[in-house]
């Protein structure tokens, strides 16, 4: 919360997790988001029966295999993306949100693959796709793996691009490293939701690189829109 | 030459033959067959050294300070290079090199990494970390490479995109992007090779394509060692852990099969010796091109897409 005003919940919810008072867009679970932003019905969920698995034994002060049922447990998903296909206003669209909640949003080979189901779901009916990105980057617990979900999902996105689908691209706080450096950036048009951390590196990497305090503002929504992003 | 910490007693050994070299032509004694037994044994050394190197010491290898740069295989691979700059926007980055030459007579188009050798050169070059303008320069070239059919050789050698301020303010996300959603559609056959560090999103923005090729002692990975260890394991001195971790050695990517070809390194190390490295690479790019290039366009792009749509495990 920005301005640190006492609400009530329901008043929050309400306002779609915006406050009433500031304006501050809250984070904001995938399903809490598809749940305001698609039609009560038709809703089918894709890529429901994906599950990650841990094919490097991946273990750093935890293992992966842990972390993931963790996250599974905490969040009650598989994994960090979301895809239903439904309506919008009776518009039909495929809609694919980020839970950052989910290992910091982080794009592994599930993430990938469902995101390539919802562009061959768009594609197949013809009806544009919208994605929500909430996420730290690539997963590091499926390393080089994980960097190649960068080239799977901009794939995809070119050949949706060439069927002539539109793909409406909105980053929600925070959209970094390798998802805002493949499938985030590349939409038709692009959206940020206001005051949302947007980047390729972090802003502490980047403070490090050249050793000074980065300016208020850096990176947010605000500053891609006048830099033209 | 520089040895690596856990090269000592090769350098030792070394150290011992020249010093034998300097007295044999000093004095008339003839110590040739102590110098050949001492170089044998070296060698031995250097094999048993090299037959078990850790992920941390590969990584090492891969940022060797004599590590061949593109710039020593495109002299010895290729004639006619002819560099061509700037992105037509903003600047040329010199952390970029691109440009036409022949290869076998047969003209192609080159992309790759600078890292630069001395402290002026790498600092010019930026230390191999290339911000937008550099990737937006590799596209424009890309697409030069597609109108004139030429095939298209990458040399992948980064710590990574620059993470600088001004690199953000340009979209250096946007412009890594754009060149994954190129190349997965270029009309021409593209062949990418590490041939020393590939470091995550700024080597991938110039490594989609039909072929991935790794030197022995190259690594590839979805970030730096040491900004995993400093992730994941919140101390940065955990990064040979982390290098282990990560399996960014070119075994462990070929047994998960996101590497097509391994090109074996001379004993020792490319630096050991570059000709003979640039001799297997050059037959490598060879031989994988007159595969690609007996494959009609449309073949050519669905088994590219094909093999992109591929990467990733889970289950189902």
């Amino acid at each position: 919360m920005s301005c640190s005003a006492v609400l009530y919940q329901a008043d929050l919810e309400r306002n779609l997790y915006v406050c009433p008072k500031c304006s501050h867009h809250q984070r904001i679970g995938a399903r809490v988001r598809l749940g305001f932003f698609l039609d009560a019905e038709p809703r089918e969920e894709l890529g429901t029966a994906l599950e990650p698995v841990d094919a490097l034994k991946f273990k750093d002060s935890k293992k992966y295999k842990d972390r993931l049922s963790q996250a599974q447990k905490a969040t009650g998903e598989k994994d960090a993306l979301i895809v239903i296909q439904g309506e919008l206003k009776g518009i039909p669209v495929v809609a694919a949100a980020f839970e950052f909640r989910f290992m910091a949003g982080s794009m592994g080979s599930v993430v990938g693959e469902r995101f390539v189901s919802a562009a061959n779901a768009a594609m197949e009916f013809g009806i544009p796709l919208i994605c929500f990105s909430a996420s730290g980057g690539a997963r590091m617990q499926e390393a080089l793996m994980s960097l190649m979900q960068m080239a799977k999902t901009s794939a995809v996105l070119a050949r949706l691009n060439r069927r002539g689908i539109p793909f409406i691209s909105v980053m929600t706080d925070p959209t970094m490293g390798g998802v805002s450096a493949s499938l985030a950036m590349l939409g038709d048009i692009n959206v940020g939701e206001p005051n949302a951390l947007i980047g390729f590196a972090g802003p502490r990497v980047i403070e490090q690189t050249v050793r000074e305090k980065l300016p208020k503002g850096f990176q947010r929504s605000e500053f891609l829109l006048d830099h033209g992003a | 030459m520089t040895f690596l910490d856990f090269e000592q007693p090769i350098a030792d050994l070394e150290g011992k033959i020249e010093e034998l070299r300097l007295i044999g032509s000093d004095n008339e004694i003839n110590i040739s067959e102590e110098i050949e037994h001492l170089e044998g044994k070296s060698r031995s050394l250097t094999e048993s050294i090299f037959s078990s190197l850790t992920a941390w010491q590969v990584a090492q290898l891969a940022r060797h300070p004599q590590r061949p740069y593109m710039m020593d295989y495109v002299d010895k691979i290729f004639t006619d290079f002819e560099e061509l700059r700037g992105d037509r926007a903003f600047a040329d980055d010199p952390a970029m090199i691109g440009g036409i030459a022949r290869l076998d007579g047969q003209p192609v188009m080159l992309l790759g990494h600078r890292k630069g050798r001395d402290t002026k050169e790498k600092i010019r070059s930026n230390f191999g970390m290339p911000r937008p303008e550099g990737y937006r320069k590799a596209c424009r070239l890309m697409k030069m490479a597609e109108r004139f059919k030429l095939p298209l050789l990458t040399f992948i050698d980064t710590p990574g995109a620059y993470p600088g301020m001004d690199a953000e303010e340009r979209g250096q996300s946007e412009a890594i992007a754009y060149n994954l959603k190129v190349m997965a559609e270029l009309k021409t056959p593209i062949i990418c090779t590490v041939i020393g560090e590939g470091g995550s999103g700024g080597a991938l923005a110039i490594g989609v394509g039909d072929y991935l090729l790794m030197l022995q002692y190259s690594t590839y990975s979805v970030i730096s060692p040491e900004g995993c260890a400093s992730i994941l394991w919140k101390s940065a001195d955990k990064a040979a852990d982390a290098a282990e971790a990560m399996g960014m050695t070119s075994d462990r990517l070929s047994e998960l099969k996101l590497v097509d070809q391994v090109i074996e390194e001379p004993l020792g190390g490319a630096h050991r010796n570059t000709d003979a490295m640039a001799e297997k690479l050059k037959q490598a790019l060879l031989d994988n091109l007159k595969i690609l290039q007996q494959l009609p366009e449309d073949k050519l792009l669905e088994q590219r897409y094909e093999r992109l749509m591929q990467y990733g495990q889970y289950k189902e």
